[in-house]
Order: C-alpha cells, then structure tokens, then sequence
C-alpha cells in the first residue's frame, strides 16, 4: 500500500510541472498586449507604460518569465497580479468561497444523488425509477447559465425564500441556493451512475450467494451492493470536485461570490498571466490531491487494485 | 404580487432597524444628519490613487473620499468647492486659493503643498499614473517624461527624466499655489473638477515623491466622507461620515460600497431591496426595470458618445460624400428603439449635449434618415461595394452592429458585414498599423465638461484618440485658437465654427449619446447621478 502511495504523489508532482508549464505557455502566446487590456478603451501612455513593463518582466522571454515564476512558487510568492494585488492575498479570499460552494455543492448532490440512484436501482421500472430519470433528464439538459437566474429570479427575488445574493462573506445559508445550482447537474450524473451501478451489482454471483446465506435485505443491499457500486461513483465524484471548483464561472457571477470562477474570468479576459496561472497551479494540486484520494479510497473498498 | 409590498415593508423596517441599533453607538448625532447608512453598487476598483483612477468605480468612491477644487452646478459649469477662487488674467498663469478649514482624515491641515506634491507624483513618468497626461499643459511636464530609446522590447531601459518635479507650480503660501501652463487654455478651471486633480495628505508618501504601497488600502482624503477599516477587495468598500468636514454635510451616516463582479447579480439584489443603488441596469433588464421598480428606475444625461469611424486614410472612405451618404442610410432611432429599448438617445451632433456650447442637429441633413437620397448619392460618389464595420467582441456592441449593416445592405444596396475583434486593444493595434479594418466602432466619455474634450482628442490631426487618420487644417486652427480663447464665451465660438468643419467632413458617423439609467431601493430617496456615472452622495436621503 505504501508503495502505491508514494508511487501515485510522485506522479501528481510532474503532472503539477507539466501542468503549469504548459498552462505558463498558453498564457503567454495569448498574451497580446496585456497592460493595453488592463487599461480598458483608453489608450495607455508610454510613460507608464515603460513602468509597468519593467515591473512585471513583460519584456523578458518567454522561459525567462516562468524561471521568475518558479523561483517565486518555491519561495512562497506567487507574485503580483497585473492590478498591482499580490496573489497569494488573492487566493486567500477566493478559494476559501469557492471551496466551501463546491463541497456543499458535491454534498448535496451526493446525498440526494446516490439515495434516488440506489432506490431507483432496487425498484427497477417502478414509477419511481421512471420520474427519477425523467427528473434527472430535465436537470441535466438545462445548461447552468439557465437555471442559475431563473433559480434566483424565483426563490431569491420574488419569494425571498433565501439572499438573491451570496455576497463576499457568504453566510451557509446564503450559500444554500448556489450550492443547489451548481450541484444540479452533478446530482442527476450521480444518481445515474448510482443507478445502474446497483442493478448490475443485484444480478451479480455475490448478491445471490448472500442472499442465500440468509442475510437480510438490508444488509445485503446496504453493505454489499452499495460498496460495490459505489465505486464508480467515487471516482466521478473526485473528478467532479474538481471540475466544479473550476466551472463556478457561472454561479459565482449570478450569485455574486468573488471566487476562483469569477477571478479566472477576470485574469482571462484582461490577459492577466500572474493570475491566471496562479489560480491553476493551485485548481491542478486540487485536482492531483483529490484524485489521489480517490485512488486510495478504491484500494480501501476494492482490495484487488492495491495489490496492482 | 399583492402580498409583496406588505413584505417590503417589513423587510424595509427591519433592515432600517438593523441599521440604526448597528451605528447608534457612534454617538455624533450632530446637525441631525440621519443614521442611514446607504449601499452603493461598484464593481472591484482597479486603484484608489486620484492620480491613477479613471475608472467609474474607483472614481465613484473617490468622490465620498475626496473634495474636488471646483464641482459642476447645474449647467455644468465649474463652482468652487475646497477652492475659494481660479483666478488667472492671460489663461496660462492661475492662481488658486484654497478655502480655509478643510482638513485630511487624519487631521492633517490641507495645504497648497497637498496639492503641489500630489500633482508632481501623478505626472511624473515613472510612476507609471494612468491619468499623468491630465497634466500635460502645465509647464515642465514633458520634463517629467522619458522615452525608452530602443522601444520597450529592447534591452536598454528608459533613462531617467531630466526633472522629478514640474517647474508650472510654485507655493505662494499656505493656502495658495499658482498654475503656470505651458500655452493658454481659457478652460484649465474646468479641468480641475476630475479626480487627478485631489490632493493628498503628507501621510501618503513614504519619502519624498514616493507613495506608500498600501496607502491604498485605507486611503485618507479630505472630503465629506472617511473610509471605516480598510479595502475589503471583491466584497465591499465602507465608509462614514467625517466629523471635523467643514463643507456641505451629507444627509446619510455612511455608504456601503458593494463589490459587484456582474451586473446582473446587483439587479437581483436591488430588486429584492438589498441593495440601495444600482447605478447602471443591465441592458437585459431595462425592458423589465419599469414593472420591477416602477418610479424608482430613473434616467439622467451622461456624457457617452458612441460613433462609428471611417479610416480616411483608405481609399475608398477617403471622399466625404461616401462617408456622408453612408450617414444618411442609417436610421439611428430605429436601432436605439429595438436594441437599446430607449436607453440611449440618437445623437446628431459631434459633441455631448452635456457640455456647454453644445447645438443640436450640428450634422444637419448628412444626419438625417434618407435612404433614397443615400443611395443616389453613393452610387454618384463611387462608394465601395463591400464594407464592414469592425467592432470588439468583448463589449456587447454584436446587436447594433449587425443591426446597422442590415440597414445599410438595404438602403444602398451593398454588402455590410460586422467584423468583432476580441478586444478593444487588438482593435487599436490593427489600427496603428494602418490594416485595412474598413469602418469600426469608438466610443467617448468625457473627462471634463468642456467641447474641448471632445473636440480635443477626437478629431484633431493629433488627438490621442484620433485613430482614423482625419486631418483637417482649418479644424485644427479653431480648435487652437478655442483652447487659447481669452474667455469661456469665445472659446465656445470658436469650437462651434470648428464642429461645423466636421458636419461637412463627416470623418465619423455620431450615433448616439449615452444615459444613466439607474435604479434605487425602497429604502432611499433623491438619488441623483451626475455625468460621470457617480451617484451624489451629499443628496442622497434615507427615505
């Protein structure tokens, strides 16, 4: 086991390398004039110009810059953004948003998910399994930028059931609605794969031989069924933590949470690389560190994979 | 939708109860200033420097933070606010005299040297201040600057300006400084109304000509209002009342700044009474705004001027009877009424109707919807067969574009395409090198209420937004002799003559003039917006 583990971090460290030079290049072939961008419709003066150059090393070449950068991320600095704002202080507003958005999002999903997968799996073709997947069909074919204002149009604005608005410092409950909206598509993927897991896992050799030994409904269904088939969900899950944390574009702009989403958008469209390429480095060990656990968590529920 | 109003106002008097249990403590009920503490939408500032400001939200919350020299009254016209006069006899040599009692949040005094020093810091080069240029007309400015010999690509750097100081401004005592301009300019007084112009405290500089970095964070001005703790960035940005304030004493306790990064998401929270001020409506609300707010959506002037520009160094476009035919072909009140929904108003002139000097119609008949006599005189005029109109993707202008190529690929019997650039920026570069990117989109905001301002950048041979190559002697001429003019009066003369040069030469088609459409909650009333897009904080009332 202790082989697996070390083995697997060695990878996630040159995928970490890997991962930001390549990210450092795209920034920076998209780079066209960034203190332009950073100005807005105004022509920028050559004067300042002149500075800002020279303070961001935007005259250097291209290996020069990330040898900056480096130097910085083993130092602990991860440099200024082109506004002037250093980005560690950055990440420290955005991430602590983002993350809770997102795990709130994953536990939502999961809960209500992987309960109407299991139910829906074990009543196959009842009415129950038909709405789900109905329910589950709707969910997933409203894209976000749809269902985020209309969410907030009817339970923030004219029912007032919850803030139209997260804001800065969000409150739990004000997380509440984006939480339900961003996790709404993960929701319905879950509770699919949940589905089919346990119908697949009720016909298998293990089930009939429990169930022959007389163990109750209960735990054959609740031990033996649900680890087996939770492991494809698990993995979908680790990766889908990641990738929420890096899609809350949307939500974070409708329900006005300054987080990783709406930074990015920002670093983005002014061309911002420092930024950029900050929030990566740090969105790549997430997903590297949730991806480990999702490996070890499979060694834990399926004992064959660590032995590989 | 009954019931709703009931829970308005108890939704109302409940956050007006919160707010008074939460600044009772405060104590200073003085001159019965209300204990309203006002929320105001902005979106993140980029800086908090007068000197490096230039953005609305920034500026918006400068203007709680700071006292400009001199405001504008209701015809636009400068009044004297910290400064007790703006005196000059030729236009070059001004004094100004500084009202007396005016003192910085830390109470520190406001001294000719507060100026002095903050002035010399945003112009000097390499400091890298966005808005230096503001001081381009006083003496010794070009001093202050350096060119990097070899381009910012190269390896040399740029060497050190000759001067760190600009040698146009002189203390006379304490609390008057004089302005010596490089040239006359009868409207120098005008200009000191824009954020550039603050002072700023001693406390602001590490060492001399040295700003501290994070002075920023909790910056101290001298105006009406103080900031309350720090810059909360991407969240909000508070402040209160300054007790020691000598000036107008506003009706509100204090503003909260709330840190927006879309508009859409304020829209939310105004409708649901969270926030108080939404000082612009997203484009895809305003058609909703009337039902959602009712009275409380209002509109007023601004300053915005959107045109489309031809490149007059090419060929095709380089004779004004194209450039004037197209402009005919153009039905600009149909396009503000299906894709602005009235939020804008057509523009027929080559400057604001909020400067003085401003006449309406100055572009006469070559403005004027005609689509038969549009295309006679194109086709006489040879005009080209295909044309795009060029414009950035990133600032919603798809609609009106392609709105306006329908109408020109009807009325002149043409091809028209809308061409979108990713940004504004890669706009500008193809222009400087002079690609061939047939018509495109600009737009104007002014930095002072002045013609000069428009006139000024926009159409003169060198204008710094003068991207589309238009040279015109003559224009050039009246423009100078305006700038010059001895007084306001004969300045305006002059630059009227010169707009009518452009009603002839047609280097841009104006379209239309912007307006602040804004929107307030239930909880606050005398919301007014002036054309800067910032709200008057001194009149706004807790209702």
């Amino acid at each position: 086991m202790l082989r697996y583990i070390v083995r697997r971090i060695l990878q996630g460290v040159l995928t970490f390398f890997g991962a930001t030079l390549v990210v450092y290049a795209l920034m920076f072939a998209n780079q066209n004039d960034p203190l332009q961008a950073l100005a807005g419709e105004r022509p920028i003066s050559e004067a300042a110009r002149a500075a800002l150059t020279e303070r961001y090393h935007l005259n250097e070449p291209f290996i020069v810059q990330y040898g900056y950068y480096m130097r910085g991320i083993f130092t602990g600095d991860l440099g200024t953004s082109l506004t002037g704002r250093p980005i560690t202080q950055l990440l420290d507003g955005a991430w602590p948003n983002t993350f809770r958005l997102a795990v709130m999002a994953v536990v939502f999903a999961a809960l209500i998910g992987i309960v109407a997968g299991v139910v829906a799996g074990i009543r196959r073709a009842s009415i129950f399994d038909h709405s789900t997947l109905i329910i589950t069909l709707v969910l997933i074919s409203i894209p976000i930028v749809v269902l985020a204002p209309l969410m907030q149009l009817f339970f923030g604005v004219e029912l007032r059931w919850f803030p139209a608005t997260a804001g800065a410092n969000p409150t739990f409950y004000g997380l509440i609605l984006p939480a339900m909206v961003l996790g709404a598509g993960s929701l319905a993927t879950y509770s699919r794969l949940t589905r089919t897991s346990v119908v697949e896992n009720l016909r298998a050799d293990y089930v009939r031989t429990a169930k022959a030994k007389g163990l109750t409904r209960n735990r054959v269904i609740g031990v033996h069924v649900l680890r087996n088939s939770l492991i494809p969900v698990i993995t979908y899950i680790g990766v889908d933590l990641g990738g929420l944390m890096a899609g809350a574009i949307v939500t974070e702009g409708v329900f006005n949470i300054p987080g990783v989403g709406s930074q990015l958008f920002r670093g983005i469209t002014t061309e911002d690389g420092p930024l950029v390429v900050g929030f990566v480095s740090v969105l790549v060990i997430i997903f590297i560190v949730a991806n480990l656990i999702v490996d070890l968590l499979y060694a834990v529920l399926d004992p064959r994979i660590r032995y590989e | 939708m009954r019931g709703k109003t009931a829970i308005k106002i108890s939704a109302g008097l409940a956050a007006t109860a919160l707010l008074v249990t939460a600044c009772g403590g405060g104590g200073d009920d003085e001159a019965g200033a209300s204990n309203a503490v006002v929320s105001v939408e902005v979106a993140e500032p980029q800086y908090l420097l007068p000197s490096n400001t230039n953005e609305t939200s920034g500026s918006q919350v400068l203007a709680s933070l700071f006292t400009p020299l001199v405001d504008y009254d209701a015809d636009n016209k400068p009044v004297e606010v910290a400064a007790e006069s703006v005196t000059t006899t030729d236009n070059v040599t001004w004094t100004i005299k500084l009202k007396d009692g005016y003192t910085f949040h830390n109470g520190e005094k406001v001294t000719a040297d507060s100026y002095i020093n903050a002035w010399n810091y945003g112009s000097y080069g390499p400091n890298g201040q966005n808005n230096s240029y503001f001081w381009e007309k006083v003496e010794g400015w070009s001093d202050l600057q350096s060119e990097d010999p070899d381009g910012e690509e190269g390896p040399q750097k740029a060497p050190e300006p000759k001067a760190k100081t600009l040698t146009g401004l002189a203390k006379v005592d304490d609390l008057t400084f004089t302005v010596k301009l490089s040239a006359a300019f009868s409207e120098f007084k005008t200009m000191l109304g824009y954020t550039a112009f603050y002072p700023l405290p001693a406390a602001a500089f590490a060492s001399e000509g040295v700003v501290k970095e994070d002075f920023e964070e909790a910056i101290i001005g001298n105006g009406p209002f103080k900031m309350k703790g720090t810059w909360q960035h991407d969240s909000q940005i508070e402040v209160e009342q300054y007790a020691e304030y000598p000036g107008d004493k506003p009706k509100i306790q204090g503003v909260i700044f709330k840190i927006y990064q879309a508009l859409p998401a304020a829209y939310a929270d105004l409708a649901s009474d969270n926030l108080d001020v939404l000082k612009t409506i997203p484009t895809e609300n305003i058609s909703s705004a009337e039902a959602d707010l009712g009275d409380r959506f209002k509109k007023s002037a601004a300053s915005t001027f959107q045109f489309v520009a031809f490149p007059t160094y090419q060929q095709e476009f380089s004779k004004p009877e194209v450039r004037r035919a197209i402009s005919q072909a153009i039905n600009r009140d149909e396009i503000i009424k299906s894709v602005f929904k009235d939020s804008q108003t057509s523009a027929r002139s080559f400057v604001s109707p909020v400067v003085a000097g401003y006449r309406e119609d100055t572009c006469g008949v070559n403005c004027a919807f005609d689509a038969a006599k549009a295309k006679s005189e194109y086709d006489a005029a040879g005009g080209p067969k295909k044309i795009t109109i060029t414009y950035n993707g990133d600032g919603g202008h798809k609609d009106w574009v392609d709105a306006t190529c329908n109408q020109l690929k009807t009325n002149l019997g043409i091809e028209c395409t809308g061409v979108a650039e990713p940004k504004f920026a890669d706009l500008l570069t193809k222009l400087d090198q002079k690609q061939p990117i047939g018509m495109f989109r600009m737009g104007w905001v002014m930095d002072y209420p002045s013609m000069e301002n428009y006139l000024g950048p926009i159409y003169t041979t060198d204008g710094s937004s003068n991207y589309y190559g238009y040279s015109n002697k003559q224009f050039d001429t009246l423009y100078k002799e305006g700038v010059s003019a001895a007084t306001p009066e004969e300045a305006i003369a002059k630059y009227q003559a010169a707009e009518d040069i452009l009603a002839n030469d047609m280097p841009v088609i104006p379209l239309r003039f912007g307006q602040n459409n804004f929107g307030h909650s239930t909880k606050v009333k005398n919301v007014e917006m002036d054309l800067f897009n910032r709200v008057n904080l001194l009149k706004i009332e807790a209702a």
